[in-house]
């Protein structure tokens, strides 16, 4: 258990509070530049991370009745079936091509807060 | 109400999901906002659901091509709770437009240290240090 680990964890619950995102535009930087983990181990780990986020600020929302179960579970399938997709493709890019991939996201994810 | 074109969004926001690594959220939410009339606030929480299974399914599907480390996907899940109360505490105590804009510093700061490595010459050697 290292502090880093500890340090990642408390900056994506940071940004979750914050912004309503699940944390892996955190993780998946942090563990690739500060543990040396490959993309495809970071993105792995980033998204069983984000069940227990998600998990626990769903459970928080849900107290307060702010979340439209009826919509959320109408996004589900689809979205499960993006996410099958999307990391079975993921295993035939290049591992960099992830990173590249990443850097545009979070360039234009910051233009969009900014501006 | 627009339930094909929300469809359409989910599915595109789980395959960004399982090849970047993030729970789709950043589509979800406009997408809900947008197309089911929800509140900001409604549809961050409502998009939580939807991130929910993505990680689910989408950790599940690397564990089996090899690319999970569970203790460490625990640790970190569980100190986002700390993190969760530094969030509410900053979130009442500091202006929204400062938070924005460490947002997007940070988002600028780790587009920088990943583009750097995409475009890097690679190494030939596969031996890499591990934590």
């Amino acid at each position: 258990m290292s502090a880093r680990l500890a340090a990642i964890g408390t900056l994506a619950g940071v940004f979750s509070a914050l912004f309503g995102v699940g944390g892996g535009t955190v993780i998946v930087p942090l563990l690739i530049l500060w543990l040396a983990y490959e993309e495809r181990e970071a993105t792995g780990t980033s998204l069983a991370a984000i069940v227990l986020i998600a998990l626990f600020g769903a459970i928080g929302h849900g107290a307060f009745g702010n979340v439209d179960l009826a919509k959320g579970l109408l996004i589900a399938p689809p979205a499960v079936a993006g996410v099958v997709a999307g990391t079975a493709l993921q295993q035939r890019m290049p591992q960099r091509a992830v990173s590249a991939v990443f850097a545009v996201l979070l360039v234009a994810s910051a233009a969009v807060i900014a501006l | 109400m627009d339930v094909a074109a929300l469809l359409a969004v989910a599915f595109v926001a789980g395959m960004l999901g399982g090849v970047v690594g993030v729970g789709g959220g950043v589509l979800f939410v406009p997408a809900l906002v947008v197309l089911m009339e929800l509140s900001q606030l409604e549809a961050q929480a409502t998009s939580l659901v939807g991130v929910v299974a993505v990680g689910i399914v989408g950790a599940w599907r690397q564990q089996s091509y090899g690319n999970l480390r569970p203790r460490d996907a625990l640790a970190i899940g569980l100190f986002s709770l700390v993190g969760v109360v530094v969030g509410v505490v900053a979130a009442n105590e500091l202006p929204e437009r400062a938070l924005e804009v460490m947002f997007a510093a940070l988002s600028l700061y780790f587009a920088f240290g990943l583009a750097r490595r995409a475009l890097a010459p690679t190494r030939t050697d596969p031996a890499s240090p591990s934590a």
